[in-house]
């Protein structure tokens, strides 16, 4: 479902991705660990087309990132730290503008659905400025499974919530992962990834220097296995 | 939904969202009606109002469109909603003519309020050369938005972009600017309508070639 082949990407004379090699079956939720600046950002942006690669192949459904980057961007969805929402628009309004985007049909009732979901039906006629930085969160994760995608990206998705939205999101990957979906996440909290995840890598650096199905993983001690390769590659 | 469809979609949406906050339309229409007044003020009132009145009414339009351009970008940036924007399966140049016909539209409207108030401080009766003025005014803003919103794009990360939007900007749009200028001097001085032919083809001429480049290049500007 995803398939990455020698991965990089340059700055300048600074690399922040140096390649990357990854294949993903249909269903499996890898959680990419790695400190500040080991390319995270870099790997998901460009996963999902908002930045070009230096070089490397990048198939994600089949379909070649570089030459079928309009059909790729249907196939995927990305939930970010930050939430791609419009203030100024209702939730309602939000998801509305986002599926016409799509080309979604039965808007009305799909809306409804994911708002129903996420637990803002009730509010989805609200200006988005008037909700919680965990609503937000959650309306983002509302616009990003709105077109059912095949292939989720997400970057940090738990920065900045509070306990109650940081659950609720937990429960949302659950639910995400159930489905068959194929998940790549990036993300500083080792509890939160591991609970989740088929597959643990680290990236340090911009390489990907560990990568085990969740199966060969002590989670009891890998936070030691972490900051072993973390300062082995630095 | 097809190709105008989406265009108008995104249009929409700015409109949508400016109806809520008026803050585009508000900071244009300010600094439009700032200009004139100081305009009014700092002209000799003896002075032929053929010299200083178009030059005085296009820097209104001109600098009160940068800050429209501006503005609209910074809600885009906002969390950072551009990028969601970047990530739905259009075509980038749909995201631009989206964007470039939200920004003519504010912009038209603060000019068609502006204009009145121009007329009024200067002592002008515009009203029967209302169809030529409209026209160049049209032109003019066409081409102004349709390279300030590829600009304002290409800015959109950069720290200091509401002075980088202005010095990319102008460089690029002074044949619209002289174009604008002298054809609103041909029409303030009631010249016939062949007098600012040429003017007019210049502005055509404009705005379909950076209207055609900016939609084809804005894929480019817009990648990180």
């Amino acid at each position: 479902m995803v398939y990455i082949q020698n991965l990089t990407k340059s700055f300048g004379n600074f690399k922040a991705l140096r390649g990357i090699n990854l294949k993903l079956e249909k269903g499996q939720f890898l959680t990419i660990f790695g400190p500040n600046g080991a390319g995270k950002t870099t790997l998901i942006k460009i996963l999902s087309t908002l930045m070009k690669p230096t070089s490397g192949v990048i198939k994600i459904a089949g379909l070649d990132l570089r030459e079928d980057g309009e059909s790729v961007r249907k196939q995927i969805g990305v939930i970010s730290h930050s939430t791609y929402l419009y203030p100024n628009l209702t939730a309602y309004e939000n998801l509305k503008f986002y599926g016409k985007m799509y080309d979604l049909q039965n808007l009305p009732a799909t809306i409804e659905r994911v708002l129903e979901e996420v637990g803002l039906k009730d509010r989805m006629h609200d200006l988005v400025r008037t909700y919680s930085r965990g609503m937000q969160q959650r309306l983002s994760i509302a616009r990003a499974i709105l077109h059912d995608p095949a292939v989720m990206f997400l970057d940090e998705p738990y920065t900045g919530l509070d306990l109650h939205a940081a659950e609720m999101l937990r429960d949302l990957l659950q639910t995400v992962h159930t489905r068959e979906r194929t998940v790549i996440m990036t993300t500083h909290s080792i509890s939160q990834g591991l609970e989740v995840s088929d597959l643990v890598g680290i990236l340090v650096r911009g390489k990907l220097v560990y990568l085990e199905p969740i199966g060969k993983i002590d989670t009891q001690d890998f936070g030691k296995t972490y900051f072993y390769w973390v300062e082995q590659a630095g | 939904m097809g190709f105008f469809q989406k265009v108008w979609f995104i249009t929409w949406k700015d409109i949508k969202a400016e109806w809520r906050t008026r803050e585009i339309f508000s900071s244009m229409f300010i600094f439009a009606l700032l200009v004139i007044v100081i305009f009014n003020f700092a002209l000799d009132p003896g002075a032929d109002p053929q010299m200083t009145l178009p030059g005085a009414l296009w820097i209104a339009f001109t600098f009160a469109g940068v800050l429209g351009l501006n503005r609209s970008f910074i809600l885009e940036r906002e969390n950072e909603a551009f990028q969601g924007l970047l990530l739905c399966p259009v075509d980038r140049g749909i995201i631009y003519l989206g964007k470039m016909l939200g920004s003519l539209l504010f912009m038209s409207l603060a000019e068609l309020i502006a204009l009145p108030i121009f007329m009024v401080f200067f002592n002008l009766n515009l009203l029967n050369l209302l169809p030529e003025l409209g026209l160049v005014i049209l032109l003019s803003t066409l081409g102004f938005i349709s390279v300030g919103t590829l600009f304002s794009a290409m800015s959109i990360h950069t720290k200091t972009r509401e002075v980088m939007l202005p010095v990319l900007l102008f460089p690029v749009v002074v044949p619209v600017i002289i174009g604008a200028v002298k054809a609103t001097d041909r029409i303030l001085a009631q010249k016939p309508l062949s007098e600012i032919t040429s003017w007019l083809h210049l502005l055509i001429a404009f705005d379909v070639i950076f209207l055609v480049a900016s939609f084809l290049t804005f894929e480019f500007v817009v990648e990180e």
